[in-house]
């Protein structure tokens, strides 16, 4: 039959936009390593486009390689840290509670 | 006596023997490696009292009649594996004053076996790299020249055990970084299949792909090790429940009617002439010894730089999204570039718009390259390869390009995008640079391995050469 293969052009997906993603993943870069970035990142997504080439119609995910899926355990009660312990790597610690920057600024309605 | 040239099998005989104590062998270890470690910069801290209260613990158990084959072994671990009490960095300065509260599961099994830690090693931030040179604390040098990298990302573990400082060391391996750096520095290096030693307690790089291998002298000392280290944990729940073998009893096997497979793919263009003739005579070497070499084809061996640089990525923007300087470590401006570019492709390859065209898309042919393995282990028992086109390069030469970094791991990140075991095993020099042979076998095979790479080890003995320190 009149198969539809799909195929993604991937060359126009190329261009990151390293300012944007930067924000996404909470990144703080400078404007020179923007620069820079872009640069290399383009050259590494140039390259991936590779992957484009293979058809990959009717072809499964693999997503953990030994097959092992649903894996549980007993949900058994253990000793865990003390408060001294879980804090004592926080640069910033307020009445035994880790300190957090302010996230929003103001009381939302 | 030179104690720190010993194998971890040697030094196991001698200890049983009463000829030396742990306390001896690992304050010449320790000796050994404050002399040297001015110029390799392959440790990032030294636990020497632990050490010597450690060593002298296993003589009191040798005393006792207590024969097991790490006890009084003194080792080192690359500083991603968690180790209560004693700082863990990863190489980053993100976490340069971090100190865990736990420790990794498979590092308890070697306290409990008795091995002695030494310190904690130099590696590539993250796990990201292939050189060394991504450190936040500096490159560690290789060995054999200290103008060269030693490959990475485990440089530190592969740089301590080629020196002699350690007998053995740990390192992880998620798309080469214990096979790449073995076969720079003339050293044996494991990647288990996925899921055979337990990841609990080491920093996450990519979980999907992340396996805790280890760096010995000899092929032998590297079943030693693994015999120790392997095992299902219930808090790593991909951690596998395949039965465990013995892992040395078959090294003394002949590979006569062995059949080794030659992957057409991974003896290219453009990979070093005199590596591929190295590795080739080694292959020849298994077929002195009665293996039959057949060739076979691992078709989507091209496009697997393609999916590990998306899948990885994806992975190492996710599990690096954790470091918030809150709980613990420095604010995100502490990350070097490397981890930066990273979090970056991996954020960008799962944000909306383009996870089907790139992650879902590398998943797929995850699947095909998994099958390139399956199918060609039908006609052979192991595969043979170069375990890195090149043997070690110029500290700088890679450094500001990043592409050309990535692909260094070609023949090595198949094996991880497959789940396989593999083992590089030192197969020769090319101007004065070790060059190290891959041996892939189906999942769960690491005892196959063992055996072949023995029988090649035993006839060659690449292995007693040693750098010129």
């Amino acid at each position: 039959m009149g198969g539809f293969l799909f195929i993604i052009d991937l060359t126009d997906m190329t261009k990151i936009n390293v300012k944007h993603i930067a924000k996404l993943a909470a990144l703080p870069l400078s404007q020179a390593e923007e620069e820079k970035f872009e640069k290399q990142l383009e050259a590494v997504l140039t390259h991936i486009e590779k992957l484009s080439e293979v058809d990959v119609q009717n072809v499964k995910e693999t997503s953990q390689v030994t097959g092992l899926h649903d894996v549980e355990r007993q949900d058994e009660v253990e000793p865990s840290l003390y408060q001294a312990e879980a804090l004592m790597n926080a640069k910033h610690i307020h009445n035994g509670l880790f300190e957090v920057p302010v996230i929003i600024e103001e009381a939302v309605e | 006596m030179n104690l720190h040239t010993l194998t971890l099998s040697e030094a196991r005989e001698k200890l049983d023997k009463k000829e030396i104590s742990s306390v001896e062998l690992t304050t010449e270890h320790i000796d050994r490696l404050k002399t040297l470690d001015e110029k390799l910069n392959a440790f990032l801290t030294v636990t020497e009292a632990e050490a010597l209260e450690a060593a002298q613990k296993a003589d009191d158990r040798i005393a006792a009649g207590e024969s097991t084959p790490l006890l009084g072994i003194p080792y080192a671990l690359k500083d991603i594996y968690l180790t209560k009490g004693i700082r863990t960095t990863a190489g980053s300065h993100v976490l340069e004053d971090y100190i865990p509260q736990y420790t990794a599961t498979s590092v308890e099994k070697l306290e409990k076996a008795g091995a002695v830690l030494l310190g904690k090693n130099n590696q590539d931030a993250w796990a990201h790299g292939s050189s060394g040179e991504n450190s936040d604390f500096g490159s560690t040098k290789n060995p054999w020249n200290l103008e060269y990298v030693p490959g990475g990302s485990s440089s530190g573990p592969a740089a301590a055990v080629a020196a002699d400082m350690a007998v053995f060391s740990m390192g992880t391996d998620t798309g080469g970084s214990i096979r790449q750096p073995a076969s720079l520095t003339n050293t044996v290096g494991l990647k288990p299949t996925y899921g055979r030693v337990s990841r609990y307690g080491v920093m996450a790089m990519a979980s999907s792909f992340d396996t805790m291998g280890h760096f010995t002298k000899t092929v032998k000392d590297s079943a030693m090790v693994l015999s120790v280290t392997a095992g299902q944990d219930k808090k790593d729940g991909s951690s596998s429940p395949h039965p465990i073998d013995t892992y040395t009893s078959d090294l003394g096997k002949s590979i006569k009617g062995l059949r080794v497979g030659m992957p057409k793919e991974y003896f290219i263009e453009g990979m070093d002439p005199k590596v591929r003739e190295t590795v080739e005579t080694a292959i020849k070497k298994l077929e002195e010894l009665g293996a039959e070499i057949v060739e076979v084809s691992l078709p989507y061996t091209d496009y697997a730089i393609g999916v590990y640089y998306i899948l990885q990525t994806a992975e190492v923007s996710s599990n690096l999204a954790r470091y918030d300087g809150i709980r613990y470590g420095n604010p995100r401006s502490f990350f070097g570039d490397e981890a930066k570019r990273r979090i970056m492709l991996g954020t960008f390859v799962l944000a909306h718009g383009y996870y089907d065209a790139y992650y879902k898309r590398a998943m797929k042919i995850r699947t095909l390259i998994k099958q390139d393995f399956e199918k060609a282990f039908e006609k052979v028992d192991v595969i043979a390869t170069p375990a890195s086109p090149t043997t070690a390069w110029k500290i700088g030469e890679k450094a500001n390009d990043p592409l050309a970094m990535y692909l260094s791991d070609i023949f090595t990140v198949t094996g991880n995008v497959a789940g396989v075991p593999g083992l590089s095993v030192p197969a020769g020099f090319v101007n004065d640079l070790p060059v190290g042979m891959q041996l892939f076998a189906p999942m769960f095979a690491e005892k196959l391995l063992f055996n072949v790479g023995h029988q090649y080890e035993q006839a060659t003995k690449w292995y007693e050469r040693k750098p010129n320190l």
